[in-house]
């Protein structure tokens, strides 16, 4: 591991200006070398394994940003949680708030184990980095998300755990964070605050898709900070379906988060995520299309589940996926809405 | 690099010392302490061998930085019991034969321990599913099902 410098600090503001370069010249880039570190978990392999050599490591674990908070929301929402970027996996799924959020709780107790979900925080976790093991793996020189231009060793190799949707021959990495997938289902919010001040970005919009640019793994400017999530609570029935290889602590092969209401047989609302299969976590707008204001039935459910996964992106080690994701999603469909005819 | 002051009460007993920031706190407790009982399996998070408790949660030491512990209580695997007066989870793991290599025991005695003290669990499924992140390479995962649940037993009896 290279040496970096460690610096804790209690404030927000206080952790945007440590990494920040020159709080003055705003101008000035953040060095890539500074970051912000909470629970570690994917930055400690990825600092052992030589992939990732930050200058600078700034602790915000401390910062006071461990609380879920229930607040009214505006117009159309109902209740919101706000959740502090520094709370665990583990305090949020066994928060009383997330109780009835079927796919928010299912979504973190369906990921990693016990001791990872008691430490990696739910900021980390929407901003981790890809599993893709040849992005892992210094040695590999091919690898357009470490080394732009130098190309896709996957893609020439060997793949399996790997996105379908949302990449090209460029790059086929996945986001492998089932949180995030259902985040997006949820219509969820991150409020970020850099340099520049406060924003908030829908969840569906953090994220750089690898056919985008593979360099870049999310929107975030130098320096900004996840502050909180912003999770609406919707009036829906809700679930998350993972399918992975083994029953327990393993990355999904597809899941799907499904957020639906259905009023007299029609779909009025509905809203989809899927995992496992996209290089951001995936909102399934097309599936969505198909879906809305229509006669919930299993030939709608399939129809929209082919709709998405028709463009997918497949090699020899991936080209189960599509089938395996439309079935994924049917059924998760049929679960929550409790149509199956 | 210049190292950094800690300071960490580790099984009761306050310690001080300089540490790189890189050392991880599995190195720290090994290495600096010689608290050799917490056992160094994957050194990357995914066998669960080098589990401690940090504020009373079950985590997992070769992923933490040191430095991150500073003014935390850290518990090992020598904190929670002797030969003489062993922990609970401890004898139950003697009692159902819970081991057979013993490589990632410590481990998963820190991992049931907090386990025990955790809501939200019941049956022998639920345990299953709450230890997954303890791998035992020689397959006791029925025998150490069997001391959790015989710890949870006793106590409610």
């Amino acid at each position: 591991m290279h040496p970096f410098t460690y610096t804790r600090v209690d404030d927000v503001d206080a952790a945007v200006a440590a990494v920040t370069t020159d709080a003055v010249a705003r101008a000035v880039q953040v060095p890539e070398d500074a970051a912000f570190i909470a629970g570690g978990t994917t930055q400690l392999d990825l600092m052992r394994d030589g992939v990732w050599s930050p200058g600078t490591l700034v602790d915000i674990s401390r910062l006071p940003l461990a609380d879920v908070e229930v607040e009214d929301g505006d117009g159309d929402d109902g209740t919101v949680l706000v959740v502090g970027a520094a709370v665990t996996m583990a305090d949020l799924a066994r928060h009383a708030a997330v109780a009835g959020l079927d796919v928010l709780r299912d979504s973190l107790l369906l990921a990693a184990s016990p001791q990872l979900r008691a430490m990696a925080t739910i900021g980390g976790n929407v901003l981790q980095r890809t599993r893709c093991r040849y992005f892992r793996d210094p040695t590999v020189s091919q690898c357009n998300k470490r080394e732009p231009g130098s190309g896709c060793a996957a893609v020439e190799g060997t793949a399996r755990m790997h996105a379908v949707l949302g990449v090209d021959a460029g790059c086929i990495a996945l986001h492998a964070s089932d949180l995030a997938v259902a985040l997006v289902a949820l219509d969820a919010r991150v409020r970020l605050h850099g340099p520049d001040g406060v924003r908030t970005l829908p969840v569906a919009d953090l994220h750089v898709r690898a056919d985008d640019d593979p360099a870049r793994d999310n929107v975030l400017t130098p320096g900004e900070l996840v502050t909180h999530l912003e999770i609406p609570v919707p009036d829906a029935r809700t679930g998350y379906l993972k399918v992975r290889d083994r029953a327990s602590y393993e990355f999904a092969l597809t899941s799907a988060a499904v957020v639906a209401r259905v009023e007299d047989g029609v779909l009025a609302h509905v809203a989809i995520g899927l995992g496992g299969v996209g290089s951001v976590p995936w909102r399934a707008t097309r599936a969505e299309e198909v879906l809305r204001g229509r006669p919930a039935s299993l030939a709608l459910f399939e129809e929209a589940a082919a709709a998405e996964l028709a463009d997918a992106f497949t090699l020899p080690g991936t080209d189960f996926k599509p089938e395996l994701a439309r079935r994924t999603l049917v059924r998760q469909l049929r679960d929550v809405t409790e149509v199956t005819a | 690099m210049s190292h950094l002051p800690l300071s960490v009460t580790v099984n009761g007993e306050q310690q001080s010392v300089d540490v790189d920031p890189r050392r991880s706190l599995l190195d720290l407790l090994r290495d600096t302490l010689g608290l050799t009982g917490t056992q160094k399996g994957c050194d990357q998070g995914a066998c669960g061998a080098c589990t401690v408790h940090v504020d009373g949660r079950r985590v997992l030491s070769c992923l933490t930085l040191a430095a991150q512990v500073d003014g935390r209580e850290v518990t090992t695997i020598e904190g929670i019991g002797t030969a003489e007066s062993l922990h609970p989870v401890q004898q139950a793991f003697i009692d159902c034969d819970a081991f057979q290599c013993g490589a990632c025991t410590a481990g998963q005695v820190m991992s049931a321990a907090a386990l025990l003290e955790e809501d939200g669990w019941e049956t022998a499924d639920d345990v299953r599913e709450l230890m997954s992140g303890n791998l035992c390479r020689c397959g006791a995962y029925p025998r150490i099902v069997d001391a959790v649940l015989s710890v949870r037993d006793a106590r409610e009896a």
